[in-house]
């Protein structure tokens, strides 16, 4: 009886840690599905994410109030995605690079307001953290309450962003519009379709899905910010879009098999499983990741405009 | 009035329609683009329920004219009267608003869309929950589609339809936004000579029905053909104006051109000399990974022009990049003089006295960036006289250069400017300079007058031609079947991956042609099914093949 007890914890585990690694990684990669079906590649999430961690905690710490915190994760996330799009949209400058300084800078960015604000490296002080939701009823079920019921508002959060991109991207006419934007820019334009105005939309909502997932890591995991936090779950992210093939669900699927992953390494340090090393289960997300890239697992074509900054002709 | 009387001393008869005012009038329209001047004081009308053609060369201002009336451009004078009214178009949506539809030459269709979202796009119908309601759309589409006769499959996804369809989807488009005037850009450079007729019907119904057309053309056939009335352009300008039934092609190609034209290309019979190129049952995949070529056999001999007729995406392409070594074939034989070199690398085929003109000159023909000087020694830089050890001897690369501008007539001030600031025509010529210069044995040109305007088509045609009687073997890719027809001594067919027909082209009609390019099967075709040793060589004879139709003869 006793090793079925613990085999049960176990599966509890997984999940609940399954959820907790993806919920980061959902957000981010919803971001990067609007931005690059509007046809911006968004390579800044990872910046963006670290800037929205750190100002999401320093909101927190001064008002000692954690939404507030999330809502100012949001905003700046925003903002930085604002400086994206304007380099990219605007400007039509290189979308990988714009993205790349914008990661760089945030690394070095977020480094040195922690020293300035805290006089402090490596790590904030502890903060006010965004409290658990308990979902009433599905909390008393056995097994199944103690894997769902109880989480960060953030792993509903995304769920529900899951949800409703899907809805925004294919069942409604901006979604449409979206879409065509990031197919064929031109067309879009001939029939009145403002390529532009769809573009900022797409990378500000980018931003505050990416401020979101910063959010969620320095007030919904953690109750403090850590100098590189986000330890390349942008780019996880990203992979995991291009993975789902750029839809939502693809990409809620994606996000769920690369948490999965990470919580199968979690949970084999914990439990001390050494017939694999940790460092393989270390490994494992992102030789998925890579392997995605390349297209050995499941082909897929992104939207044809991607990445390629739209000029109006004259 | 001075205007018409102008036109009146150009030789043109200016019927004015009295009764009707026009629907648009452009007026004194001039646009520049740094350098040039697009339009220069051009002025055209358009009556209800008429085809206007516009009629002009590549490069003679017909697009950017109607890109100013469809709110793509602004002109720098001039102005734009619909209905008698002044009106300031800025952007697609004015003109759309003004009930004014364009399709344009190359497709505004988006390939993974459905045809109902195509059509409905920019202006989607929702339902009270702010859904997209896509049924209306569909039931729209269909509805309208029935009105004007014109066929589609509303929950057909666009990549997967015929060119054909979706033509017509960008008419529905226009229509689906109420247009009253259409503007068609070279709606038939895509087309087979039957869908041709089916657009033609198209546009007349559409007229019928009360609609004005304009139809950008530089086909002189289809104007005649077509149109009620016709304005000529060139260089910007407007030549003349006038009915359709009161001019003929002679006339109108003189005022296009601007000097006398020969439309009809004047050769010798061909004297076919050995085997110089053989194709064996060749198979190659496209890029979707798809089976692009299935089992391709045929050959060229010495001193002929074995044109390639087809419509667009049928294998061309994939045929030209396995015989430069550009594609790797999955199977088959390539024999040049001889030789198997299947698969080779392109210098090796290039050695073999290979040369070939790429259909896509600005991207595979030439190096943009590079100066004339150097585009031209593309092919065999890496040998003397040009290479001197690991330099190049760049005395000799451009006294080269100045040789072989003079012979033919590269329009260029020096050799050392870049490629990319020459005319197409130029840009082309360098490319053809190139590749005949290296006395080449087999000449693979693909689309070689492709953007041309008249001129360096002659020019172009005259060189295949010379290159053909001084014994050369050439094959000739065109998706122009009046290139095919005029140059070729021999045509096939080519459908779907597969050579289908073959005839001499002095036997070859444009109805039989297009029939086979359409996938149509022929008699002979049917008559060699079942038998056993049918195979393709039963079926392409050197006889001209009967269709199955008996009215195309």
């Amino acid at each position: 009886m006793e090793t079925n007890l613990a085999d049960v914890t176990i599966y509890i585990a997984l999940v609940v840690s399954t959820l907790r690694m993806a919920t980061p990684l959902i957000l981010a990669g919803l971001g990067g599905v609007f931005s690059e079906r509007s046809g911006v590649v968004n390579i800044a999430l990872e910046g963006i994410m670290l800037i929205a961690a750190f100002m999401g905690m320093l909101v927190s710490h001064f008002t000692r109030a954690p939404w507030l915190g999330v809502l100012a994760a949001v905003a700046s996330g925003i903002a930085v995605a604002a400086l994206h799009g304007v380099l990219c949209i605007k400007y039509k400058s290189n979308q990988v690079v714009s993205g790349t300084a914008i990661n760089l800078f945030s690394v070095s960015f977020t480094g040195f307001m922690l020293r300035k604000v805290f006089e402090h490296a490596g790590q904030s002080p502890p903060v006010p953290k965004v409290a658990d939701w308990t979902i009433p009823f599905i909390e008393k079920i056995p097994v199944i309450g103690a894997m769902i019921g109880k989480h960060t508002p953030f792993v509903y959060l995304s769920l529900l962003a899951v949800v409703i991109s899907h809805f925004v991207l294919f069942k409604t006419r901006l979604g449409l519009r979206i879409r065509a934007v990031g197919e064929h820019p031109k067309a879009a334009e001939t029939v009145g379709v403002d390529v532009f105005a769809i573009r900022y939309l797409c990378v500000l909502l980018s931003g505050a899905l990416a401020g979101l997932a910063g959010a969620s890591l320095s007030l919904g995991f953690l109750s403090q910010f850590r100098e590189n936090m986000t330890g390349g779950r942008g780019f996880i992210a990203l992979a995991a879009m291009i993975f789902g093939k750029w839809t939502p669900y693809g990409t809620l699927k994606a996000c769920l098999l690369f948490g999965f992953a990470d919580a199968l390494q979690i949970l084999s340090q914990t439990l001390g499983l050494t017939f694999i090393p940790t460092d393989f289960l270390l490994m494992a997300p992102y030789i998925l990741t890579m392997a995605a890239l390349a297209g050995i697992i499941g082909r897929s074509v992104p939207p044809a405009a991607s990445g390629i900054p739209y000029e109006r002709q004259q | 009035m001075q205007r018409r009387l102008a036109f009146l001393e150009r030789g043109f008869l200016t019927l004015q329609k009295s009764m009707k005012a026009p629907i648009v009038e452009m007026r004194a329209i001039t646009v520049k683009f740094p350098g040039v001047v697009a339009n220069d004081n051009v002025s055209i009308d358009v009556y209800p329920g008429e085809i206007l053609a516009l009629l002009g060369e590549n490069g003679a201002g017909k697009t950017t004219l109607m890109n100013v009336l469809y709110g793509l451009y602004r002109p720098d004078e001039g102005e734009i009267l619909i209905r008698g009214e002044s009106a300031s178009i800025s952007n697609p949506n004015d003109a759309i608003q003004l009930g004014i539809g364009m399709v344009h030459q190359h497709f505004m269709l988006i390939p993974p869309f459905t045809v109902a979202e195509n059509i409905v796009l920019g202006i989607e119908p929702v339902n009270a929950g702010g859904k997209l309601d896509i049924n209306k759309a569909i039931h729209d589409v269909e509805e309208l589609s029935n009105q004007y006769g014109l066929i589609v499959d509303p929950k057909a996804k666009v990549e997967n339809i015929s060119v054909g369809m979706q033509q017509r989807v960008e008419i529905l488009k226009a229509l689906y936004r109420g247009a009253e005037v259409l503007i068609l850009d070279e709606p038939t450079a895509v087309l087979t000579p039957q869908e041709v007729d089916e657009l033609s019907a198209i546009m007349r119904g559409l007229v019928s029905q009360g609609k004005s057309i304009i139809f950008i053309t530089h086909k002189l056939r289809e104007v005649i053909a077509v149109s009620d009335r016709v304005t000529v352009l060139r260089q910007g300008k407007c030549v003349g104006t006038g009915e359709t039934k009161n001019t003929t092609a002679e006339e109108l190609a003189q005022m296009m051109v601007g000097r006398k034209v020969v439309l009809s290309l004047e050769k010798e019979p061909a004297q076919p000399g050995d085997t110089v190129l053989k194709v064996d049952d060749l198979h190659a995949r496209g890029s979707r990974n798809l089976p692009a070529l299935k089992g391709v056999s045929f050959d060229v001999k010495a001193g002929e022009i074995v044109g390639i007729a087809g419509i667009e995406g049928n294998g061309q392409s994939e045929l030209v990049e396995c015989l430069t070594g550009l594609r790797k074939a999955t199977s088959g034989h390539i024999y040049v003089n001889g030789i198997d070199v299947l698969n080779n690398q392109p210098r090796t085929l290039i050695e073999q006295g290979v040369a070939h003109i790429p259909e896509d000159r600005q991207n595979r023909g030439l190096i943009l960036d590079f100066t004339v000087a150097e585009n031209f020694i593309l092919r065999n830089y890496y040998r003397p006289p040009f290479a001197k050890g690991i330099n190049l001897d760049y005395r000799k690369v451009h006294a080269y250069a100045r040789e072989l501008i003079s012979e033919f007539d590269v329009r260029t001030p020096s050799e050392n400017v870049l490629v990319r600031s020459l005319s197409g025509g130029n840009q082309q010529k360098v490319v053809v300079a190139r590749e005949l210069s290296g006395e080449p044995k087999l000449l693979i040109a693909s689309q070689p007058t492709r953007g041309l305007d008249v001129g360096a088509i002659e020019f172009v045609h005259r060189r295949l031609l010379a290159q053909r009687d001084q014994g050369k073997a050439i094959l000739l890719v065109s998706l122009e079947l009046e290139e095919i027809m005029s140059l070729s001594d021999r045509i096939l067919v080519i459908y779907e991956g597969q050579i289908v027909g073959e005839m001499t082209a002095d036997k070859a009609t444009e109805g039989e042609l297009g029939f086979l390019m359409a996938g149509g099967r022929t008699k002979r075709g049917l008559l060699t099914e079942g038998s056993e040793e049918s195979g393709q060589y039963r079926r392409r004879t050197q006889e001209p093949l009967k269709t199955s139709f008996s009215h195309i003869s």
